[in-house]
């Protein structure tokens, strides 16, 4: 029997879940490979648990995802995060440090029609996780190495160093020290290739903190850069607000 | 199985459409009662936590509403804001905004018609199923939509939230031998779409009508992608316009018990959205290829003023339009000199902006109010699929009591048929919506059909 593989979502942008469908050169090889039992952005045909490998995208922001995500965890025996939402909480984690009645005020003519969460959290707030896959949206290479290796058994070759040594292998120029443009670069975990620098932009973080961040080394680089206290703190605050937030409080 | 019994039917949650959702079917003694498309999104907020962000953010932030149409969301948040701060940018950024833009409709359309639409006409459960007996099909849908998502990858960096886009434009303009590397890709893309539009011509489409006015943008001289003034064509066939900054006046949205998406109302009417709205009214601006393409496809000539209002057949709208993107692509690319600066300086000014572009799925507006140091303080986006849900109900309705009155219509066969409508119209519910379960409760006279999931 092939392993079978499941998708679910919580709150995200199926952005994540659909990198998988972006791997086009490899889609029609891995279901070969593996029986995708449950995906219903691509399939009609769904099958109950267990589960070898699940990916799950989004985070959790609702009670009833709470105890969909135990149940998801209940029928899988691998349980992956895929995705900034997943994984810390993502953009909607900006909720955690506002007061979420008076966003619901805001967005909704009739907010005691919507049910929430005060908080948005990573699934490992809730059940243990095999592994966690960095990234808003996630890489699709790195997708395909974590598939590959939970189907060969070994660990997932992902390494937590920062965009700056992506940068360094892709020869791009450092465009803080050549240019003075504000970068995350240094704190913000390797993966996406390190794409912005390569297109004249300063690192946004879209994966979150890397293994080591020195935030106060980092921190007076962007003020010299331009960068006022409340562009610092929106700058640390997007796609993985909560992760970087909690770095900066230890 | 009768349909006048009392029933409750529970069939899981919709599949092959992007987020999720549930939609309820109440009978009563074999007339439709209520057809809801509910939307459950677990709310996110991006309205209230881009207050207090900087003007130069919504491109980025806001992309991560939707992962299948964030080139819509950068593309309708740089109209607003240029549009608050009264800059319009150089041609060529409007070129190289529109390509990568087709890089999306490329990819976005292809996803559609070969995952998650063509394995409806063909009884099958997903593409990979397809794959089994079609596999050459699918192979060329993969390509095609590799091919859009190639572009947006050397335009915006990646697929999914390119990082390229700014205010003004873009960090970095590719250079002319950059561009040119994608020709070969496209021009296997353009004999692709055309083998596209001629097989999904092949199917067979029950009939339909939407009875919903329709909306879409419109521009003189092209079919309107990135820009375009909002036009309505009414049901009685009169056509209508209005400027973008009018556009919460004619669309007005409501927010619905037991939802998290607003729904919206034109003029007080129900309207469509999306391809077969973009081709009743812009389908004469279409290029001389995907006018041809139209017509084998069996649309009809725009430009002789056919319509189509059958949603089964909007897959054929959606080749038509990856011809059209296709080419678009490879003109833009032919015709490409880089501009003398990748983007033109937006200053913040103090004041309010409006911008509408077309998503895959149709017309994307977003409203901004900035204060004179470009912090946002408020922020409206007007997704399509809150637009279409009206109408996507108003279908479902019609054709849930249509097959009632056929003899021998089994509750599966109602539940295909009810997802079948749903999916023609390419909802993005991650922009809306999220757990949709669907529900068929059927009752007769006073007896109560069950619980509601």
């Amino acid at each position: 029997m092939a392993p079978t593989l499941a998708v679910f979502k919580l709150a995200s942008c199926d952005g994540c879940q659909l990198t998988l469908l972006d791997c086009e050169d490899e889609l029609l090889a891995l279901a070969g490979e593996v029986d995708i039992t449950h995906f219903l952005e691509a399939s009609s045909a769904v099958a109950p648990g267990p589960y070898d490998l699940s990916l799950v995208e989004g985070s959790v922001t609702t009670a009833e995802d709470a105890e969909r995500i135990r149940a998801i965890r209940a029928a899988s025996r691998h349980l992956v995060t895929i995705g900034a939402c997943a994984t810390a909480g993502g953009i909607q984690a900006l909720r955690n440090f506002a007061d979420v009645d008076e966003y619901r005020r805001v967005v909704y003519a009739h907010p005691e029609y919507v049910a929430t969460l005060a908080t948005s959290t990573p699934v490992s707030a809730h059940v243990d996780v095999d592994f966690e896959l960095r990234g808003c949206p996630i890489d699709r290479r790195q997708l395909i190495e974590v598939i590959t290796a939970f189907l060969a058994g070994r660990k997932p070759d992902v390494p937590d160093h920062s965009v700056c040594f992506e940068c360094k292998r892709r020869g791009t120029v450092c465009v803080t020290v050549a240019h003075g443009t504000p970068c995350l670069g240094p704190v913000t975990h390797a993966g996406c290739g390190a794409l912005c620098p390569a297109y004249h932009r300063g690192c946004f973080g879209c994966f979150g903190p890397s293994g080591s961040v020195n935030l106060p080394a980092l921190i007076p680089l962007l003020r010299r850069d331009g960068l006022d206290e409340d562009a610092v703190e929106r700058f640390l605050h997007t796609f993985n607000a909560a992760a970087f937030d909690k770095i900066d409080k230890e | 199985m009768t349909h006048r019994g009392s029933r409750v039917l529970h069939v899981g949650s919709l599949s092959r459409v992007e987020g999720e959702g549930a939609l309820r079917l109440r009978v009563h003694d074999g007339t439709v009662t209520e057809a809801r498309l509910e939307i459950y999104e677990p709310p996110r907020f991006f309205e209230a936590f881009l207050r207090g962000r900087s003007y130069t953010e919504p491109p980025d932030i806001t992309a991560r509403v939707c992962g299948i149409c964030p080139v819509a969301y950068q593309m309708s948040a740089c109209a607003a804001i240029e549009d608050a701060c009264g800059v319009s940018v150089d041609p060529v950024i409007r070129e190289l905004r529109r390509l990568l833009y087709c890089g999306e409709w490329i990819e976005s359309q292809a996803l559609h018609i070969y995952l998650l639409h063509a394995p409806d006409f063909l009884g099958r459960t997903s593409a990979i199923d397809l794959a089994r007996t079609h596999r050459a099909e699918v192979e060329r849908g993969l390509r095609l939509k590799k091919a859009g998502n190639s572009l947006m990858e050397l335009l915006g960096g990646r697929a999914v939230h390119p990082v390229n886009v700014r205010l003004g434009g873009f960090h970095r303009v590719p250079a002319v031998d950059e561009l040119r590397s994608l020709e070969e890709e496209l021009k296997q893309a353009l004999d692709d779409a055309w083998d596209t539009v001629r097989w999904v011509a092949g199917f067979e489409f029950p009939d339909a009508e939407v009875a919903a006015d329709l909306l879409a943008l419109a521009e003189p001289d092209t079919y309107a992608i990135e820009s375009g003034t909002p036009t309505v064509l009414r049901t009685d066939g009169t056509r209508t316009s209005f400027p973008v900054r009018d556009f919460t006046e004619h669309v007005t949205e409501t927010h619905v018990a037991h939802s998290t998406a607003l729904h919206s109302r034109l003029d007080g009417r129900l309207h469509l959205t999306g391809s077969l709205a973009r081709l009743a009214i812009s389908g004469a601006r279409l290029s001389p290829v995907a006018l041809e393409a139209a017509v084998a496809a069996g649309l009809g000539d725009p430009r002789a003023g056919a319509v189509c209002r059958n949603p089964f057949r909007s897959i054929l709208v959606r080749a038509v339009e990856t011809v059209y993107a296709v080419g678009e692509a490879l003109r833009i690319i032919r015709a490409y000199e880089p501009p003398a600066r990748p983007y033109a300086e937006v200053p913040p000014v103090a004041g309010v902006g409006h911008g509408a572009t077309e998503a895959p799925r149709g017309v994307l507006y977003h409203r901004y109010e900035l204060d004179a140091d470009g912090i946002v303080t408020s922020a409206l986006l007007v997704p399509p699929t809150a637009q279409n849900q009206g109408a996507i109900e108003d279908d479902l309705r019609r054709l849930a009591q249509r097959a009632l009155g056929e003899p021998d219509v089994d509750d599966g066969e109602l539940t295909a048929l009810c997802e079948r409508a749903i999916r023609n119209h390419d909802p993005c519910i991650s922009c809306s919506t999220h757990f949709l379960d669907l529900t068929v409760v059927r009752t007769a006279g006073e007896d109560a059909g069950g619980c509601d999931a």
